[in-house]
C-alpha cells in the first residue's frame, strides 16, 4: 500500500512539476528530502525516548492497573456482552489504557490479543465488539501528544502541550462517531445483512 | 499562570512519586523504556527516508496546492484550513507520511497559527486507519468487512472537522 502511495506522490511531482515549469525545485526536494528526515528523527527520538521511558515507569507503579479499574464499567457497556470472556475484557481495557498513555507499541499486541478472544464467539454481539473495538483503535484517544509537540517544538511553537484540550476534545468526538457507526452498522439482525464469520 | 503549561510538569513528577512510592527502580525502568523508544525512532527512519524524499518532491512541485484549491469551496464551507488539506489526505494512509507533511507544513505556517494549529489537532487525533485495521484483521486472519471503514472513516472525518472547529473555538 506504501509503495503505492509512494510511486503516486513521486510520478504526481514530476509530472505537475513538469507542467508547472517547478521541476527545478522538485529536483532540490529530491537531493535534501533525505536530510530532512533525519534532523526530524534526531529531534523526535529524544521525545520518543522520553516518554517511553517515563510511560514505562507509570506501567510497573500500577497506574495502567488503576485506570483499568476505572474505565471498565464504560468498556462492559459499551461492548456488550464481553463481560461472558473476562479475559477479553482485561486485554481490552489494558490496549485502551495503554493508548490512552502513548504506549502505542504496547498497545497494538494487546489489541491483538483482546481480537483474538473476541473472535471466539462467545456471544451474538461479538463481531460488532471486534468492530467497535477496532474502529476504537483507529480514532486513537491519546492524552499526550508527544510526538507532534516535538515537531511542534522543532518549528519554534511556543507552547506545543497547548493543544492538548483541543485533542482530546477531537478525539473523543470522533472516538464516539466511529464507534457509534460501528456499533450500529454492526447490530445483529440488522436488515438482512450477513455476518461474517 | 495557565493550567496548561502545569499538566506535563505535573504528569511527570506524579508519576515519577508514584514509581518511588511503588518503590519501582525508576532509573532502569526509565532507562528500559527509553531504549525502546529509541529503537522505535531508529525503526522508522528508513521509510521516513524514502517518504520525505516523496512528500517533499510532492509540496516542492506545486500539486498540493493544486490539490487544495480544487477542494476549497467544499473546505472552506467547513472553515477547514486549505493548508491542512494534504495532511487529512494523508493521516489515514500512512502515519509516517503524515508525519512528513505536518514536517512540511510547518516549514511554511507557524505552529501556533490557526493551519498549524488545526493540523497538530488532526494529527494527534487520528490515527492510520487502513494500517490499524490490516494488522488487527490480519492477525484475526480474516477479511475486513467494508463496514469497518466505513465506520472508521466517519470517524476520521469527524476528526477533521472537529479539529478546526475546536482550534477555532479555544484559541
Amino acid at each position: 500500500m506504501l509503495s503505492i502511495i509512494i510511486a503516486i506522490l513521486l510520478l504526481i511531482s514530476v509530472t505537475y512539476g513538469i507542467f508547472s515549469d517547478n521541476i527545478a525545485n522538485v529536483s532540490y526536494a529530491a537531493v535534501n528530502g533525505c536530510t530532512d528526515a533525519v534532523k526530524l528523527v534526531i529531534f523526535l527520538s529524544g521525545s520518543m525516548a522520553l516518554w517511553n521511558g517515563i510511560m514505562n515507569i507509570a506501567d510497573k507503579s500500577g497506574i495502567v492497573k488503576k485506570i483499568n479499574k476505572i474505565i471498565s464499567p464504560l468498556t462492559k457497556r459499551i461492548l456488550k456482552g464481553i463481560n461472558k470472556n473476562p479475559q477479553a475484557l482485561k486485554m481490552v481495557n489494558m490496549n485502551i489504557t495503554a493508548n490512552f498513555l502513548g504506549l502505542g507499541n504496547a498497545a497494538t499486541p494487546l489489541g491483538i490479543s483482546a481480537l483474538k478472544e473476541m473472535n471466539k464467539d462467545f456471544s451474538i454481539y461479538s463481531q460488532r465488539n471486534i468492530a467497535v473495538f477496532t474502529v476504537l483503535n483507529t480514532a486513537s484517544i491519546q492524552l499526550i501528544p508527544t510526538t507532534v509537540a516535538a515537531v511542534r517544538l522543532a518549528h519554534g511553537s511556543s507552547a506545543p502541550f497547548e493543544i492538548i484540550p483541543a485533542v482530546l476534545i477531537t478525539s473523543v468526538i470522533s472516538a464516539f462517531a466511529g464507534c457509534l457507526t460501528a456499533y450500529v452498522l454492526f447490530t445483529p439482525g440488522l436488515k438482512n445483512k450477513k455476518e461474517k464469520k | 499562570m495557565k493550567i496548561i503549561d502545569l499538566f506535563v510538569p505535573l504528569i511527570i513528577v506524579l508519576i515519577f512519586l508514584c514509581g518511588l512510592f511503588k518503590k519501582v527502580n525508576i532509573i532502569d525502568t526509565f532507562t528500559e523504556g527509553a531504549k525502546n523508544g529509541l529503537k522505535t525512532a531508529v525503526e522508522i527512519l528508513p521509510s521516513l527516508i524514502l517518504l520525505m524524499t516523496a512528500v517533499e518532491m510532492f509540496m516542492a512541485s506545486g500539486a498540493d496546492k493544486a490539490l487544495s484549491d480544487i477542494l476549497s469551496p467544499v473546505i472552506s464551507f467547513l472553515g477547514f484550513p486549505k493548508e491542512c488539506v494534504p495532511l487529512a489526505i494523508i493521516r489515514p494512509v500512512s502515519g509516517s507520511g503524515a508525519l512528513s507533511v505536518l514536517e512540511n507544513l510547518f516549514s511554511k505556517v507557524s505552529p501556533d497559527s490557526f493551519a498549524g494549529l488545526t493540523a497538530s489537532v488532526l494529527m494527534s487525533s487520528t490515527e492510520t486507519t487502513f494500517y490499524t485495521i490490516t494488522v488487527y484483521f490480519s492477525s484475526l486472519k480474516k477479511k475486513a468487512d467494508y463496514r469497518i471503514f466505513l465506520a472508521a472513516a466517519a470517524a476520521d472525518i469527524t476528526g477533521f472537522i472537529f479539529s478546526s472547529l475546536t482550534v477555532r473555538l479555544l484559541f
